[in-house]
């Protein structure tokens, strides 16, 4: 049955993609692992005329309980529907609802329920007067039950979109269309101020905002049973997304301060955790990407690894083997056994390319399969800016969504989706011990290759630079601002 | 670090061919509450090395554990909360853990293994 889908109006690239994801974990498409996996996508379509940035969908599904339940797992989900008409005028809109069957329209009209009628409207702002107007307009639709604004049994939607006329940064709307539904579910986006960094208490510089971290817990499929990983933990701010859910979490980073220490016994990753009352990780431990402490013979553990790789821009990674490596073989460097004790290993940068590499190593043989690796990567926004990216790829991996965050004129970063669906074979964990020795063996190349720093940093073009009073040079702003919501 | 951690990690120093399984120095044990969840220890049970993890459950003061297992326990509830406690909520707080080959003592403060090399090792 199709279903009306409406989206909050941000971080566009992820909406589909979350409510994909979701309809997967709670099995949409069946139980079967197997062979018909190609079928196993939802169907969408747009309303008439509508751009595909538009915040209303309509997506197939096959029971209410399966609407309802991604609908009410999601992040940017506002609400899924029972769309009961629609029409290009309140006359239209009226011809729909009353040739809407009446066997699914009674059940949820009759005199033991109750109700509430919501107007809005996407793109400007109707005034109460209006709202009640338009309620009242709806009077030809049988309503027997009491309304109730608190806590309705059944929640009606009347939603419009109409050319707003003024430059207001939203998609382009050819033509008004009013909508009439009744909820199914919607996101609980209460959860964000509960989890908002700003009342957490142990924060680094690059901790996940919660509502990313919620959608990546999301994409990650993180449910009760399942055992989920961050090789660059920090402060914790993506686990806490996934033991949200439910999920087994366990966590790793090369800084022993963060997650040792912390800022003291009240204020560490743990206690993060404990703020929310969520389950503590199963594991923390201090532990290098590059060199990865797993015993040989352990493969497929995790269900699902998320991260966010550190690309260099507002923190580089680091590996172990600091000045060895840069010393290069011909003085190695030794520690003497009398300071082996209390020795505190140099480590070396890590370049963006040699992580990701380590990444999809690492999670190629520990993730079981159809589990899913989720992380960030950054891409810079060049001039001639193309959407078509090369995104690092793997012979295990296949990828199912890239969502692109734009965080500067300079660069954005992809949220990446891949699952697993080929086995970690003898042949391609050889070919990437001699990837990993390559990187080792060229270390000051390969730091040098790809450095974003500089791309985000450096001053544009020197011209333009020069020509100071950038603003006034500067193209007006377009119409329709497309991902910058 | 729980019991769990200590049969996923070997110590990977540069020529160390059998770094599996640490020995464990136990300065001070400590016993965590961890939700049981049948579902999870039934897909992990296959993935532990199960010798390992008896000789480290009882140095860490637990000789409950049968010394041989195989998946028809999985049924049992008893083994289930066995197995529960044993990987999932003895939790070592102080100690070390050491390469089995080279005694290299990989500290373990505050309950979090530091599992990072020393230049030379790598």
């Amino acid at each position: 049955m199709w279903y009306l889908c409406v989206f909050y109006h941000r971080l566009l690239d992820y909406r589909k993609a979350e409510v994909e994801s979701l309809a997967e974990l709670f099995r949409v498409f069946g139980d079967d692992d197997g062979d018909n996996k190609e079928s196993s996508s939802l169907k969408w379509r747009l309303p008439q005329h509508h751009h595909p940035d538009s915040p209303f969908h309509f997506v197939n599904l096959p029971s209410e309980d399966f609407a309802r339940n991604i609908a009410n797992r999601s992040i940017l989900v506002k609400g899924i529907y029972e769309l009961w008409g629609e029409g290009s005028s309140y006359e239209e809109l009226e011809e729909s609802i009353r040739c809407y069957p009446d066997e699914r329209k009674l059940p949820y009209l009759d005199s033991g329920s109750t109700f509430k009628i919501t107007v809005d409207c996407f793109g400007k702002v109707i005034s109460f007067q209006e709202q009640n107007d338009r309620i009242k307009g709806l009077a030809y639709i049988p309503f027997k039950g009491r309304a109730n604004l608190r806590n309705p049994d059944h929640n009606f939607w009347l939603m419009e979109t109409d050319d707003y006329g003024t430059n207001n940064g939203l998609p382009p709307v050819v033509q008004r269309r009013i909508f009439f539904g009744r909820e199914v579910g919607g996101a609980d986006r209460k959860l964000l101020p509960t989890y908002q960094l700003k009342s957490r208490t142990y924060l680094g510089p690059t901790a996940m905002d919660a509502e990313i971290a919620f959608l990546m817990a999301n994409q990650a499929l993180a449910t009760p049973g399942k055992l989920v990983y961050d090789p660059f933990v920090g402060t914790g701010s993506i686990l806490i997304a996934a033991a949200h859910f439910g999920a087994m979490t366990m966590g790793a980073d090369i800084d022993i301060r963060v997650v040792r220490d912390g800022r003291g016994p009240d204020c560490n990753v743990w206690s993060n955790f404990k703020q929310y009352g969520l389950p503590m990780p199963i594991a923390l431990l201090r532990a290098d990407n590059n060199l990865p402490p797993w015993r040989p013979g352990l493969k497929e553990i995790f269900d699902a690894i998320i991260c966010d790789p550190p690309y260099g821009v507002r923190a580089g990674g680091r590996k172990s083997g600091g000045r060895k490596l840069l010393k290069g073989t011909v003085d190695p460097y030794t520690v003497p056994d009398d300071k082996r004790t209390d020795h505190i290993p140099s480590t070396a940068a890590y370049s963006l390319v040699e992580c990701v590499h380590d990444l999809l190593d690492l999670a190629a043989r520990m993730i079981v399969m159809g589990g899913r690796l989720v992380f960030f990567y950054p891409v810079l926004r060049e001039d001639d800016y193309v959407e078509d990216h090369h995104y690092p790829e793997h012979p295990c991996f296949k990828l199912i969504a890239a969502s692109e965050q734009i965080l500067s004129s300079r660069y954005s970063r992809v949220l990446l989706t891949m699952v697993k669906i080929g086995p970690y074979t003898e042949e391609i964990a050889e070919a990437a011990q001699l990837k990993h020795i390559e990187f080792r063996e060229n270390h000051l190349k390969w730091l040098e290759d790809g450095n974003l720093h500089s791309a985000v940093f450096s001053p544009a073009d020197p011209q333009i630079a020069a020509a100071g009073d950038s603003s006034l040079s500067r193209e007006p702003k377009p119409k329709y601002r497309g991902k910058y919501v | 670090m729980r019991l769990l951690t200590h049969n996923m990690l070997s110590s990977n120093i540069k020529g160390v061919a059998n770094g599996f399984p640490f020995r464990i120095d136990v300065e001070k044990v400590v016993e965590k509450k961890v939700d049981f969840n049948a579902g999870f220890l039934r897909n992990i049970f296959p993935k532990v090395e199960w010798k390992a993890f008896v000789d480290a459950a009882r140095t860490m003061g637990y000789p409950e554990l049968p010394e041989e297992a195989d998946s028809s326990l999985l049924d049992s509830d008893e083994f289930l909360t066995k197995f529960h406690h044993g990987l999932l909520e003895l939790h070592l707080e102080e100690g070390a853990l050491i390469c089995p080959e080279t005694g290299r003592r990989f500290p373990v403060n505050k309950g979090i293994p530091n599992m990072l090399l020393h230049e030379d090792e790598v």
